[in-house]
């Protein structure tokens, strides 16, 4: 397996904070990779790093083998690196289709219109939009407009899918249909790095997870050892010492 | 595109613009003909204003830069007047696409400051510039309307020119709206972040459009000044023209093709009947600033967006 993203020793500071902290990891072909961590330590500004929204004040980022450390997010997303937003971003007055459209035309394939309305449907479709097509994408409901983010982002046919957590606020059947979708979109050969706080399903998803903690990297490896690590209790509970203190 | 019923709605439009004033009336083709630079305006302010959410105060020194270039062209270099408008068309396209690319890294209100900074700026200098007259402009002999048959027919030619361009207005906006190109300001009046995060590349395709929507309204100026065979800084740049194309492009709907053509043709009437009226003589402004503020606060889909919410099955026959 050879790797698809590499992010070496990036680093970046928000005044007298320093957000992310020579952070290291790769995202291999055909992979999910889960990145997790307590509010606060930094996931969402590292993919504002990765896909060009933010630069970065040290370290380095490649993507399918070529540096693309501080490049512009347009370049980035026609590069087949497309995300989606925490807070949905949707073209509110556009309709599902054309917001689908946005994403195909300028994504890696850079589409012209009538091929890109084709790629729009198929990705409004995969996530179950297909139906509601013509909707102004500011009358869908919190799920649909999460469910956009994602149509969106798939519409460009990337090689490389980051997820900011998408789950959160679905109810249970929505997110064991996304999870589904998710797992659709892995088998079609697109590798994704996801942030998720929702940790049954981040689990069972991830085929590796990259725990975070001020901005530093605090654990990685298989789900299951990720989740013994004493480090990774302890960030996310408290000193692992006290617990078993307090069940004695 | 011939099946669109949208085309032959703005066929029609052009033809009625054409055939309206025929018999000799003078006074209707004057004020038609103003409509004419109206819609044309408004609906290349459109491109920016409507598509990306741009809103461009001094759009008015295109137009006047427009008219200074041609005059000065056939003034001092006698040029005939069609190389000399589109010589000025592309030089205010490019000139425009040198200041997009300063001004249009500011956003919202600031963009807005920006355009009128640039008409201001470009006005100075232009009062200062001894080559263009500075302040007292420059006139130009009315033997140049002889190639055109004489005064009286030059103005009737002047006239079907500007309702030519008042057509490729229409058809440009049309074009825009219906290209990837299109597509991509749309995506960046709603949200221009989330468009960049999408591959949209904003710097180049806002610093298009602004350059874009400066070449008709430049011909259009061109064409309007040597009507007068005069020009002089504070007609050329004249805020309150730019203001106008705002209140139009509002008034009809911004966003859509046949808002600022419906929009630009009601306040031309209105205004009309304004500056006739003895209670409200010169009186429009007013009424265009309070226009404006009604739409703003109660309706800011304007005229077609009221209609497209009556009546959703519209959006399909109209543009």
């Amino acid at each position: 397996m050879s790797a698809l993203l590499e992010v070496e020793s990036l680093s970046k500071q928000f005044g007298g904070l320093r957000a992310v902290d020579g952070l290291d990891f790769s995202v291999n072909e055909g992979e999910i990779l889960g990145l997790i961590g307590p509010n606060g330590a930094g996931k969402s500004t590292v993919f504002n790093l990765i896909n060009g929204v933010f630069r970065p004040d040290g370290g380095r980022v490649a993507f399918r083998g070529a540096d693309i450390t501080g490049e512009r997010p347009f370049r980035i997303a026609r590069r087949g690196l497309a995300r989606t937003h925490q807070i949905v971003q949707p073209f509110g007055a556009m309709s599902v289709l054309e917001n689908c459209e946005v994403g195909a035309c300028f994504g890696r394939e850079n589409l012209p219109l009538g091929r890109a309305r084709d790629a729009a449907r198929e990705a409004a479709a995969r996530v179950g939009l297909g139906d509601r097509l013509d909707m102004p994408a500011l009358h869908l409901t919190i799920a649909g407009k999460k469910r956009l983010e994602l149509a969106r982002a798939l519409s460009a046919r990337p090689a490389l899918l980051l997820l900011d957590e998408v789950l959160a606020g679905l109810n249970p059947t929505e997110v064991a249909g996304m999870i589904e979708t998710l797992r659709g979109i892995r088998a079609s050969g697109v590798a994704i790095l996801m942030i998720e706080h929702l940790m049954q399903a981040i689990m069972s998803l991830s085929d590796r997870i990259v725990v975070l903690n001020s901005g530093r990297r605090l654990a990685q490896g298989k789900p299951a050892e990720v989740a013994r690590d004493p480090a990774v209790i302890e960030a996310y509970l408290g000193d692992p010492g006290m617990v078993q203190a307090a069940r004695r | 595109m011939l099946r669109r019923p949208f085309f032959w709605i703005i066929a029609a439009a052009i033809a009625a613009f054409a055939a309206a004033p025929l018999g000799e009336n003078v006074e209707l083709r004057e004020s038609l003909l103003l409509a004419a630079v109206y819609i044309t305006l408004a609906s290349n302010l459109n491109l920016m204003l409507g598509y990306a959410g741009y809103v461009n105060f001094g759009s008015v020194v295109f137009f006047g830069l427009g008219g200074y270039f041609c005059i000065w062209l056939m003034g001092a270099f006698h040029w005939d007047l069609v190389p000399a408008v589109l010589a000025g068309g592309v030089a205010v396209s490019a000139l425009a696409l040198l200041f997009g690319l300063g001004i249009l890294r500011l956003r919202g209100i600031h963009f807005a400051l920006a355009t009128i900074g640039v008409n201001e700026a470009v006005m100075a200098f232009v009062t200062n510039f001894g080559p263009w007259g500075g302040s007292t402009g420059i006139y130009l002999s009315t033997e140049l309307f002889q190639p055109l048959g004489g005064p009286a027919q030059a103005l009737w030619t002047i006239y079907y020119l500007l309702v030519g361009i008042m057509g490729l207005s229409l058809y440009l906006s049309y074009l825009v709206r219906r290209s990837k190109f299109g597509l991509g300001l749309l995506a960046i009046g709603q949200n221009e972040d989330a468009a960049m995060v999408l591959g949209v590349p904003a710097p180049r395709y806002k610093a298009l459009a602004y350059s874009l929507s400066a070449f008709l309204p430049a011909v259009a100026g061109g064409l309007y000044f040597f009507k007068g065979a005069f020009i002089q800084p504070a007609d050329a740049f004249d805020l309150t023209l730019s203001t106008e194309a705002i209140v139009i492009t509002m008034l009809g709907g911004q966003g859509t093709i046949f808002g600022p053509a419906l929009g630009a043709y009601l306040y031309e009437e209105l205004r009309g009947y304004l500056l006739v009226s003895e209670t409200f003589a010169n009186f429009q402004l007013v009424v265009a600033g309070a226009l404006l503020l009604v739409i703003v606060l109660f309706a800011p889909g304007g005229l077609m967006g009221f209609f497209y919410r009556r009546w959703p099955r519209l959006r399909r026959v109209l543009e």
